[in-house]
């Protein structure tokens, strides 16, 4: 099987590579592009660990080959925050204690962000249900809801104060 | 996963001409079905074509009464169209309950549809809207396409390019989903029309999805739930696995039946 060119714009920077036609979007993700943010936890599409957004769409890329995402736009964990500079979703999950162990966690937030976008004043059901692709063995949700609504109520009291 | 090629179609005859060159070539739409199988080494197609840019099987429209949703077509978008809140909300509510919200972002009817999976949700919504089945060669009507557990009428190399249906006067659907992988254990829609009352069942049936005669019957003289007691509905027929029995399934069709015409708008 021939490798195949693939393009990606990856957190804003366009990248290049080579890839086989079989070989899912994490795995480049993380082995040719050294981004690990994205977790593989179950790899068969019920965990949410892999979560990024693809062409502003929330998907688990254990899911989607490389080669279906040739050409899209590409954002992860990586791209929404730094260490010096929190994204406000994950200020709130480290407030609210909305990680134990943390391996969901960048999926979690990846996710939280896409749903902030479809429904920035979500209530706590609608938090719940969007964000049920998403599977946590540590903390049974509470914190993680919270800090959801936490996030969404301080985005939108910037964008008050801002207009 | 075994090694596979990638070929992404730009037309629906493109597609067609693709599925001609591999040794086993697939379809491939959203992939939530298919990726899952081949990383389980339980299909290993020699070559993949992709459907998800297909524009002319994308796009929901709805002109006098008739319903025409695009194959390549994402559940999400159908979940979300106004369009289809508008002239079927049942099919809304029914897109907005497959999966997670990453699944529907990537799966489409038309996958759905092709692949008649027994607890598939849209197969049941097909049969009850007596929709039509739209090919690149001809039209197929909902009763004729579903032949059986993950059979339908389509020859190998025959792409659904849309799925047509008439705007039900009321329609429901109820669900009784596993609660690890969302399928439907028992799913029931119900819709009413000028020609009648059509029940489709998924999830529950041996033979894969099912119209109920004797709750249409029933229900054709007097759309309510009340009018639902006294129908039942054969375990002999029905699905029996680790989630739940055949007699367990049996009753939740009378259930979800229902819960559907109680929800029906």
């Amino acid at each position: 099987m021939s490798k195949m060119h693939i393009k990606l714009t990856v957190n804003g920077k366009p990248v290049e590579l080579l890839a086989e036609p079989r070989e899912l979007l994490i795995h480049v993700l993380r082995e040719e592009l050294s981004i690990t943010g994205p977790h593989i936890g179950c790899e068969t599409t019920h965990c949410g660990a892999c979560t990024i957004d693809m062409d502003g769409r929330s998907i688990k890329s254990c899911t989607v080959f490389a080669a279906q995402a040739n050409g899209a736009n590409v954002t992860t964990i990586e791209g929404l925050g730094t260490p010096d500079g929190l994204h406000v979703l994950q200020t709130m999950f480290k407030e609210h204690h909305g990680l134990q162990c943390g391996f969901c966690t960048p999926g979690m937030i990846t996710r939280a962000y896409r749903l902030l976008q479809e429904n920035p004043d979500p209530t706590e059901e609608e938090v719940r249900f969007g964000m049920s692709g998403n599977l946590c063995r540590c903390t049974g949700y509470q914190n993680i809801v919270k800090a959801i609504l936490a996030a969404a109520a301080e985005l939108n009291a910037v964008k008050e104060a801002a207009q | 996963m075994y090694a596979t090629n990638y070929h992404r179609a730009s037309s629906v005859a493109d597609a067609v001409r693709l599925k001609g060159t591999g040794e086993e070539t697939k379809y491939v739409s959203g992939g939530m079905t298919l990726i899952p199988t081949m990383k389980q080494r339980l299909a290993a197609p020699s070559d993949l074509v992709d459907l998800r840019h297909v524009a002319e099987m994308k796009g929901i429209t709805v002109s006098g009464g008739t319903v025409r949703i695009g194959a390549a077509t994402t559940h999400a978008e159908v979940a979300s169209s106004a369009e289809i809140k508008a002239a079927c909300p049942a099919l809304s509510h029914l897109a907005s309950l497959i999966g997670d919200p990453h699944v529907r972002h990537m799966g489409t009817v038309g996958g759905s549809v092709a692949n008649n999976d027994p607890a598939a949700d849209y197969p049941s919504a097909m049969l009850a809207l007596g929709a039509m089945i739209v090919t690149d060669r001809r039209r197929i009507a909902a009763d004729d396409f579903f032949t059986g557990l993950f059979e339908t009428a389509l020859n190998e190399d025959e792409i659904i390019v849309a799925v047509e249906f008439a705007a039900p006067e009321k329609a429901g659907y109820s669900k009784f989903p596993n609660p690890a992988s969302r399928y439907a254990m028992t799913g029931v829609f119900v819709a009413k029309s000028a020609s009648g009352v059509r029940v489709g069942v998924t999830g529950a049936g041996s033979d894969g999805v099912f119209r109920h005669s004797g709750m249409e019957q029933a229900l054709a003289g007097n759309f309510s739930p009340d009018a639902l007691s006294g129908v039942t509905t054969d375990p002999a027929d029905m699905l029996s696995d680790l989630h739940g029995s055949a007699e367990y399934r049996a009753n939740l069709v009378n259930v979800m039946a229902r819960r559907a015409v109680a929800a029906a708008t």
